[in-house]
């Protein structure tokens, strides 16, 4: 286990720096370039700017200097510009995950900003997770105890509606009828408590009402098998064949779901940001591109793939420590 | 996921396959209800505005005003003439949706159609030589999982949107401008012309039909493992079919049950997917619409004019349901076995 785990985290650094590089591409590949304006620049001064972010070296060589920045690179001098972490060996400094410095925001890295505008997404997608794995399972277990009862068929109606309503129309109907109509909720932007329950439950909807789906599957299935006809057997209470024993084996195919769903709740939160102005790092990645600011793309792009490949890391180590059938190291 | 999915469903009544699928189908009362809602979106998108407009006299440029207070109105509630009341510069947002439901749908067509291509053609190929280049090509589909193709789909859209289109695109773009207008001349209606709005929604099509094969090729190549050493396929080889032949005559067509059913449900993830750029103003741009960028429009003055984003989240939503009932319904008339409790 210990083995596979360490043999996953080698993976991730080639694979985030795959997408790096793709995404490096695309932006190299795209006509324009982010000091193209309708005002005509100096000669001079774009001489400067190319000099300045090292565009006038060949593509290969600016290629290799954005992967040494994005993950390790010696530095000769102690000199204090740059992010990211720094490490002294001897006289020599270590620079790691130096992400550069943004284009369009004068004088900011990539890292500050990174590390300013993360909490506010990280704060809405995780709660949004969690409430919809909470809430996904059980009213998944209840459809699928009751599986032919009026409340399974409303909640499974209830579901289809929930997969096929997208978050930036029902958000907003949220806020019509929460924030303009009922006065409960405040309608935007950033504060306490109060403020994040709309986008948070804008949010997980579509999620919740998928792992509900999934759960009531998973679990149909499970309460047919041999074993639960034995733990009923012994005379156990229903809710306690359900919980302690099917539950177990009914949720599996929403841990396989859960990877894919903190990426999409990930990108996902760019809606949410943008309808409830808040200052997420969804907002900043979409205005970036748009931008043409490629130091603050390609950090964001490295950041969140890295994170999405530790997310299904930790989801498929979860599924082996639930589903004992499966054994690392036979794949 | 059933890896063994029985396709000719074959019931002991000697009935054709298909037409046991068909009646199976028949008797799921929500895929059915889903067509139906389904039928009514695409006339509503095909002839509707045409229908409306020759009705009422109004036309998607028809731009009504009143002055109330001193102010000039344009903004309409849904009324007897106007069903869904009009928009800010006051075009009349029935016509609008419908229209906007005709990029929608095809958008989510011709993307899954891409993905479908792409998906068969890989899975196949993987799935029927199998071996070393079988494990290269599953893992590469392993790899590309785990990429966030949503920031993926974003740079390209944002970077290659519009008049940044490749010149591939642009010129598929251009021949089918050409044979629109072909037809149109036949029908004595106005001609179209390429535009920038035009290119992006062509390269709509390829960025969202490149991300979404994935599954698809998944699927295709569990399918054809577990084919390709039956009986039939042993006969096709023994009497000289060649490899072309055995993928394209016998393996494909066998597969094709959970190949409609995937592809079925991929068009409302990529419709999700496609109202999901055009919110964030990545997608289909003016002068064309989608519900997406409908429903963004709309956003702006939810407080004021709820009904701009009411009506084509409503329909949308409507659609996308219709969609996912008909996906079920078709999975479980393709594999009884597969979730009937």
């Amino acid at each position: 286990m210990k083995v596979y785990i360490f043999k996953r985290l080698a993976t991730i650094i080639p694979m985030s720096l795959l997408v790096v590089s793709v995404t490096w591409g695309l932006i190299r590949i795209a006509p324009g370039n982010f000091y193209l304006s309708e005002k005509k620049l100096p000669a001079a001064i774009k001489e400067n700017i190319k000099k300045k972010y090292g565009l006038e070296s060949s593509l290969v060589e600016q290629y290799l200097m954005m992967l040494g920045n994005m993950t390790c690179r010696f530095s000769d001098s102690d000199d204090s510009e740059g992010a990211g972490l720094k490490i002294a060996i001897r006289s020599r400094t270590l620079r790691c995950f130096d992400f550069g410095y943004s284009l369009k925001y004068e004088g900011q890295s990539v890292n500050e900003i990174l590390s300013r505008h993360l909490p506010y997404s990280a704060v809405i997608g995780l709660l949004a997770f969690l409430i919809a794995l909470v809430g996904g399972v059980s009213l998944g277990a209840v459809a699928a105890t009751r599986k032919d009862s009026r409340v399974a068929r409303y909640l499974m109606s209830l579901s289809m509606i929930g997969i096929s309503v997208p978050t930036f129309v029902l958000a907003p109907v949220l806020v019509l009828a929460f924030s303009f109509g009922l006065y409960w909720l405040p309608p935007a932007r950033w504060g306490g408590m109060e403020h994040l329950v709309l986008p948070v439950l804008s949010l997980s909807a579509v999620y919740l009402a998928y792992i509900a789906r999934l759960t009531r599957t998973g679990l149909i299935e499970v309460l047919k098998s041999d074993y639960v006809r034995t733990a009923r057997a012994t005379g156990l209470s229903e809710a306690r064949v359900v919980v302690g024993h099917a539950l177990k084996a009914g949720i599996l195919p929403v841990v396989s779901f859960s990877g894919p769903a903190i990426a999409g709740l990930l990108a996902g939160s760019v809606v949410s940001e943008r309808i409830f102005a808040i200052p997420g790092l969804g907002n900043i990645f979409v205005q970036s591109v748009l931008n043409r600011d490629e130091p603050l793309t390609l950090g964001i792009v490295a950041f969140v793939s890295i994170l999405i490949l530790v997310c299904n890391l930790v989801v498929d180590v979860v599924y082996a420590l639930i589903d004992p059938r499966i054994r690392f190291g036979e794949r | 996921m059933s890896s063994k999915t029985n396709t000719n469903g074959t019931e002991a009544s000697g009935l054709t396959p298909r037409y046991g699928i068909w009646s199976r189908f028949k008797r799921n009362r929500p895929a059915v209800f889903g067509s139906w809602i389904l039928a009514i979106v695409i006339v509503l998108s095909a002839i509707g505005p045409a229908v409306f407009g020759w009705l009422t006299g109004i036309s998607s440029d028809y731009i009504p005003s009143s002055v109330e207070n001193g102010a000039l109105v344009r903004s309409f509630p849904p009324s007897l003439t106007h069903p869904m009341g009009t928009d800010d510069l006051g075009r009349d947002l029935f016509l609008r949706v419908f229209e906007g439901g005709r990029i929608s749908i095809l958008v989510g067509i011709f993307a899954s159609v891409i993905s479908l291509l792409i998906g068969v053609a890989y899975g196949a190929t993987a799935g029927f030589f199998g071996g070393r280049i079988d494990g290269v090509m599953m893992r590469i589909v392993d790899m590309l999982f785990a990429i966030p193709y949503l920031l993926i789909v974003v740079v390209m859209m944002s970077l290659f949107g519009g008049n940044n289109a490749p010149d591939a695109v642009k010129q598929v773009t251009e021949a089918f401008v050409f044979l629109t207008n072909a037809l149109m001349s036949l029908a004595g209606a106005s001609p179209i012309s390429t535009s920038s709005g035009l290119f992006q929604i062509f390269f709509l099509f390829v960025a969202l039909g490149s991300v979404s094969w994935l599954t698809m090729a998944r699927i295709v190549r569990g399918q054809v493992l577990s084919l390709k050493n039956e009986e039939f396929i042993l006969a096709a080889r023994s009497i000289g079919v060649s490899t072309f032949g055995i993928v394209f005559r016998h393996l494909i067509p066998n597969i094709s049950g959970p190949v409609i059913v995937y592809a079925t449900l991929t068009i409302p993830s990529v419709m999700l997917a496609e109202a999901f750029l055009s919110f964030l103003g990545l997608g289909v741009q003016a002068p064309y619409s989608s519900w997406g960028s409908l429903a963004a429009d709309g956003i702006k003055n939810i407080a004021v004019y709820p009904w701009q984003l009411v009506f084509p989240g409503l329909v949308m939503g409507m659609t996308l349901v219709a969609l996912n009932l008909i996906g079920d319904g078709l999975r479980d008339a393709f594999d009884p076995k597969s979730s009937k409790s």
